[in-house]
């Protein structure tokens, strides 16, 4: 182990035994680790076809004619299906949410009918027995196009004589947001130095290792739909899924076993995954659809793809005086469903600044369409742009001014005593932590000593760089993300907690597990909060039939409302099993607790009655109670945050690397993080949160690229060319902690899952910065290739 | 993402794999280790009617020294080639080399000849063939001919084997002892395809340079043989030696331009090889300068 | 001939089965014999999620036809799991949290195991050389490379 991991201070809750706070191993990891897991690409059910898509090869046609007859003919085949075929099943759909002003879309249907708009829209679907007499058949359906201008450039998406995409719409512009507070004017005006740039993000995309996974069963007995899904979103793919094949939300069930990862490529509902509800429908039969590699490069949404003007004014005593940006994206033809596309920059738009004082801020942002692959939410969304545009503004001005991007940060960040407050978008932070993360940020890199390093190698010709990055992160969203705007999409969550005849426990939540630790922490909090061991606890989720209604697991907040709605249909059930102890044992329900699976005298800690034997007088011998007491051994409660419209989080991480200045390779020698999250649950899951959400940023800043040439064409849809960062080019992470838990919850946990994502681009750019700067060059362009480092250097 | 059909057909001898390939040409492929054979069919980015798996061929396994040639059957593995005690003595730029070619799972069926066939402009193996001046051993039906490494790579995966013809065996001069290697590749990841990189053997006259061959790939459609050593060939080696035939170099190539990396960007790359290599074989790391722009 | 008929040994256990020529050797023990723990990421040799052994010796099994294992030894990770071999690697996994999604872990445990064998105390440096080619998106690795330094040292101190 290279590092110790800085955990102290994190239990919150000081409930005798609680497991809030500790490193408790995830109950569900042996499976996984022995090969049985349950994911959708594993299913199989009886009469179960497969279906492949036969996709675009352009950005942008007209559908002319397509011949299904030789396809139809192939071994295997079932049903050869085109999109108009299918348009009797599924209902279009169109992007938006009434709550982002003026956010416009076309119609879109689950394959194209006469028209694609990206290459890998899918044109028609061929369902076979198996995916690769499927895939045969594909190659024998015949569709000719016409092909049409693709508007590929966002730059000049706007421009009059570029084609409008959805001519009914009237322009390429999808969506755009002004916002202007403060003076921003007299701020520039009067700044001693105003600095600029220009940040470019490339698009890059999720690279879930099980790719985009269905099985839809509709079953014409029973009129049902039973749809197997690797989502975060149970109950929105329910209520999607029932609006657009004309059935009621109770003829749709949606089960989500283990998902092989998602960072939010699994929160959105895909045309390919419509049509592949629709198509068990028509066949009323159940329908497998595992997207490839190459189609989940040229289909699962991709991200970012920002370009963005920066300004700061500064003064030369370090106070910053004014941000200012104008951020522009390109989203693909349509705005993704039901999120819509216009989020990441909205984000954005709020969040450029944030971290810091000044209250003169103006932005504005647009929103384009282009005849690419959708764009939508993939974590962290919007944060690494909007930290990476701050941040790297921050350190021009620093060096600007000739002042250590420490110092200017400490001067700026806004006070860990000034809290609650708003940002000039109108964010409201209840209690952040910027100045005591900095500082232990600082202690665990030892700033100093590096320093020192830095200077002692670079009179050798070794170029080495430390980059800062601040950031605040959203999390906990309550109705304000997608409710407001009309969304179906819930933002509480519920937890149902079950005492079994054997004294165990089940507990259903809503919230969803890829990965993340969602069935270790709704263990860990109602075994804590209902005295029980933790090895009693079953967790149950991914069920529309079984669990709560509720959100899932997405924007960092699992953990911050279904663990409050655990913790408290825990301690409710609590209650019911006290007031059930206290009639059997003639004492009062108030001098009676549960621990360690036994009810107990809490001042003495004697056992008085073990869970196991209430259980069973309850369920077994019901007549020993007394008469009139009715147990109910199931409680539910629901959580959604109602003060905040976000628990904001904050953190910042730190860059320590080397630039080749030959060859323009960068090293990523150290890495470390601080982030307040408020109550830690379970320290290990939120480090290792923070870990592999760095590590997505690092792929983001250093390799990570979909490549679109200026017909459209995605050039590297594969993973030899797409380069995802692996484990010999990654660094060891320190991960520290400031703890400020959320007052609007007893938890008082926010979230952690997009933390390291936010901000390690923005540190490893601003740290090559600090490394080439004794060749006054700045670069800020992500990814960081060497062709860009050596382009930058005037070498290549 | 699914192999398209073909039909299987395992040879039982080389006699054998002849005789099919003979019997069915364009239409069969040799599938020897399949590590690059199988990503292109899972692609269906090539769709053959029938495969000749030979990989049972064990006469088609194995190295040996003999007469100060080192054969090494085209079945031999990656990971052969770096357990080989053999191949560590004789060409330790083999053993260099393989330790780059992708990962171990890879390198645990990916054979010397299938690499080679195969002609990747951008793989490690052919540049050593023709740093190592190897001759490939091919067998037809009626014969058996040799063709040397530099008329073998006829372009991208293109070679001078005919459609009948199989690739054999590899015969490489074991070269005389006191020669030098050199090798390296700049990749973004680990395993990953070079963006430009230099197999290089070199044979010293005291302080100077007897004979000097830089094996570039990931340069041009094929592995590429510098002429301008020549401005390093038995003169006394200095900085203005290596700008010389560093300028030489430039003149010579004609890189392309790809996602993988510019055209200019393989120049610079080439450039600081050849330094990197001559100051690492001269063990002079002063001449390790950084290649003029 | 597009169909074969192939007999192996997968996990201990003697199988004879007919498959097509073109099925590779992940979806044969996955759609065949049931075997679902050897998973398929990317179907082009890249990701390292569909590694298993085959005559001790660690490939892609979407890079090898199920027709070129006839005559083998194949060993999936449910056979690593059943017969005890990868049991200390297993629980150094779960006690560092090397692992999210776990859609990886079959192939990156049959890997780290490759390694432990070949070379009892690896530097973390060798432990990401040897693991570079299987992609983990969840963990960002440096769990996964405690967990392997672990069970190395671990196994060292056994008598």
């Amino acid at each position: 182990m290279s590092r110790s991991d800085q955990t102290e201070g994190l239990t919150a809750l000081d409930r005798p035994n609680s497991y809030i706070g500790q490193s408790v191993p995830r109950p569900n990891l042996d499976r996984l680790l022995q090969g049985r897991g349950q994911y959708v690409s594993d299913l199989v059910l009886p009469r179960m076809v497969h279906v492949a898509f036969v996709r675009s090869p352009r950005a942008h046609a007209r559908i002319a004619a397509i011949d299904t007859e030789a396809a139809k003919a192939m071994p295997g085949v079932v049903a050869v299906v085109t999109g108009r075929e299918l348009a009797a099943v599924v209902t279009p759909w169109v992007g938006v949410l009434a709550h982002l002003k003026g956010l416009k879309s076309a119609p879109q249907h689950a394959m194209a009918i006469d028209r694609v708009c990206w290459q890998g829209e899918a044109v028609v679907a061929v369902l076979a027995s198996s995916r690769a007499l499927a895939e045969d058949a594909v190659e024998a359906v015949e569709v000719s196009y016409e092909e049409l201008p693709a508007v590929t450039d966002m730059r000049s998406a706007l421009d009059p004589a570029t084609p409008v995409i959805h001519p009914d719409l009237g322009d390429n512009l999808a969506f755009e947001r002004n916002h202007d507070a403060g003076a921003v004017d007299a701020a520039f005006a009067e700044a001693d130095e105003v600095v600029e740039a220009e940040f470019v993000f490339g698009r890059h995309t999720g690279v879930t290792l099980e790719p985009r996974a269905v099985v839809a069963d509709w079953n014409v007995g029973e009129r049902r739909l039973t749809i197997y899904q690797g989502t975060q979103a149970p109950h929105m793919v329910q209520n999607i899924a029932a609006k657009h094949l004309d059935l009621a939300e109770q003829q749709v069930r949606v089960v989500c076993k283990d998902v092989g990862g998602s960072f939010g490529i699994k929160v959105h509902i895909y045309a390919d995954e419509m049509a592949t509800y629709g198509l068990a429908k028509l066949l009323r039969r159940p329908v497998k659809f595992v997207a490839d590699r190459v189609e989940s490069f040229n289909t699962d949404i991709h991200a970012r793809d920002h370009i963005c003007k920066g300004r700061i004014a500064v003064n030369r005593n370090g106070s910053i005086k004014a941000f200012e940006i104008d951020d522009l994206t390109g989203i693909g033809p349509y705005s993704m469903y039901p999120r819509t596309s216009a989020i990441e920059a909205n984000q954005v738009v709020n969040l450029v600044g944030g971290q810091y004082t000044t209250p003169n801020y103006r932005a504005r942002a647009r929103v384009v369409f282009q005849n690419k692959n959708v764009t939508c939410q993939y974590r962290a969304v919007g944060h690494p742009i909007a930290c990476s545009v701050t941040e790297g503004l921050v350190d021009l001005a620093a060096r600007r001014i000739g002042m250590d991007p420490v110092q200017i940060r400490r001067l700026n960040l806004i006070g860990d005593d000034a809290y609650p407050c708003a940002s000039p978008t109108g964010l409201r932070f209840e209690a952040l932590s910027h100045h005591a993360s900095l500082q232990k940020l600082l202690q665990m890199m030892d700033y100093e000593a590096l320093r020192a390093e830095q200077a002692r190698l670079r009179r050798r010709g070794i170029h080495r760089g430390i980059g800062l990055a601040s950031f605040i992160e959203v999390t906990n969203p309550g109705a304000a993300f997608y409710g407001v705007g009309g969304a179906r999409i819930s933002s509480q969550d519920g937890v149902t907690v079950r005492l079994d005849a054997a004294g165990s426990v089940t507990c259903y939540t809503s919230i969803t597990e890829q990965g993340q630790g969602s069935e270790a922490i709704t263990a860990q909090i109602v075994a804590s909060g209902l005295g029980v061991s933790i090895d009693r606890v079953r967790v149950v989720l991914g069920d529309t039939d079984a669990t709560p209604y509720g959100g899932g697991t997405w924007a960092s907040r699992a953990a911050g409302i279904g663990g409050e709605a655990a913790l408290q249909s825990a301690k409710t059930l609590r209650g019911n099993i006290l007031q059930v102890a206290a009639a059997i044992l003639q004492a009062r329900p108030a001098d009676l607790d549960i621990s360690d699976n036994a009810v107990v005298d809490p001042s003495s800690g004697e056992r008085k009655i073990e869970l196991s034997e209430l259980a069973r007088i309850v369920f077994f011998r019901p007549d020993t109670l007394p008469p009139g007491l009715q147990p109910e051994m199931v409680a539910t409660r629901h959580f959604v945050p109602r003060q905040y419209g976000f628990a904001f989080t904050n953190g910042i991480q730190a860059s320590w690397l080397e630039v080749d200045t030959a060859t323009g390779f960068i090293s990523l020698l150290d890495h470390w993080v601080v982030e307040d999250c408020g109550t830690v649950i379970n320290p290990q899951l939120v480090d290792e949160q923070v870990r592999g959400g760095v590590v997505q940023g690092l792929g983001a800043a250093l390799f990570e690229h979909c490549i679109y040439d200026e017909r459209g064409q995605l050039t590297n849809a594969n993973m030899a060319d797409y380069l995802v960062p692996m484990a010999a080019e990654m660094p060891d992470i320190a991960v520290g902690h400031v703890v400020t838990p959320t007052k609007e919850s007893e938890l008082g946990a926010k979230g952690a899952g997009e933390a390291g994502t936010a901000g390690a681009a923005a540190a490893v750019a601003n740290a090559v910065n600090d490394a080439l700067s004794p060749f006054g060059v700045t670069i800020t362009e992500i990814p960081l290739t060497p062709r860009v480092i050596l382009s930058a250097l005037g070498r290549a | 993402m699914k192999a398209p059909a073909f039909s299987y057909m395992r040879a039982e001898s080389v006699e054998h794999a002849l005789e099919l390939l003979s019997r069915h040409g364009d239409a069969a492929k040799i599938l020897s280790g399949g590590q690059s054979l199988l990503p292109a069919l899972n692609l269906r980015l090539a769709a053959p009617a029938i495969l000749i798996d030979i990989g049972r061929l064990d006469e088609l396994r194995g190295i040996d020294l003999r007469d100060n040639v080192v054969t090494i059957g085209a079945l031999t593995r990656h990971v052969d080639l770096l357990a080989s005690e053999e191949i560590l003595s004789s060409l330790p730029l083999l053993r260099q080399a393989a330790a780059h070619v992708a990962h171990p799972a890879i390198r645990n069926r990916g054979t010397i000849g299938g690499n080679l066939a195969h002609a990747d402009p951008a793989s490690e193996f052919p540049a050593c063939m023709l740093a190592l001046d190897a001759r490939m051993v091919i067998r037809r039906e009626d014969g058996e001919r040799r063709v040397d490494a530099r008329d073998f790579f006829r372009g991208i995966y293109e070679t001078a084997l005919e459609p009948c013809e199989l690739l054999v065996a590899i015969e490489i001069p074991r070269p005389q002892s006191g020669s030098r290697t050199y090798f390296h590749e700049f990749v973004r990841r680990s395993g990953d395809y070079a963006m430009t990189g230099l197999a290089a053997l070199a044979h010293l006259d005291g302080a100077q340079f007897a004979d000097l061959r830089l094996s570039y790939f990931a340069i041009g459609d094929r592995p590429y043989l510098a002429r301008a050593t020549s401005h390093l060939v038995g003169v006394a080696i200095t900085g203005e030696r290596i700008a010389e035939a560093q300028a030489a170099l430039d003149a010579e190539l004609d890189p392309p331009d790809d996602q993988q990396a510019s055209a200019a960007m393989r120049r610079h790359f080439a450039r600081l090889l050849l330094s990197r290599c001559v100051a690492n074989v001269l063990e002079r790391p002063e001449l390790a300068m950084e290649a003029v722009t | 001939m597009t169909t074969a008929r192939i007999a192996l040994m997968v996990n201990g256990e003697k199988i004879s089965a007919e498959v097509p020529a073109r099925l590779n050797l992940a979806d044969f023990v996955r759609d065949q014999l049931g075997l679902t723990g050897t998973h398929v990421g990317c179907e082009h040799g890249v990701c390292g999620a569909c590694t298993m052994r085959v005559n001790g010796e660690i490939i892609r099994s979407c890079l090898t036809l199920a027709v070129q294992a006839d005559g083998c030894a194949v060993e999936t990770i449910e056979g690593l799991s059943d017969s005890g071999e990868i049991a200390d690697l297993q629980a150094a996994f779960r006690e560092r949290n090397a692992l999210q999604c776990g859609y990886c872990t079959p192939g990156m445990l049959i890997t780290a195991q490759d390694l432990l064998l070949k070379h009892a105390d690896p530097e973390r440096t060798e432990i990401r050389e040897h693991l570079s080619g299987n992609y983990c998106r969840c963990t960002g690795y440096h769990a996964i490379v405690d967990a392997v330094e672990r069970t190395a040292k671990a196994r060292q101190r056994r008598p």
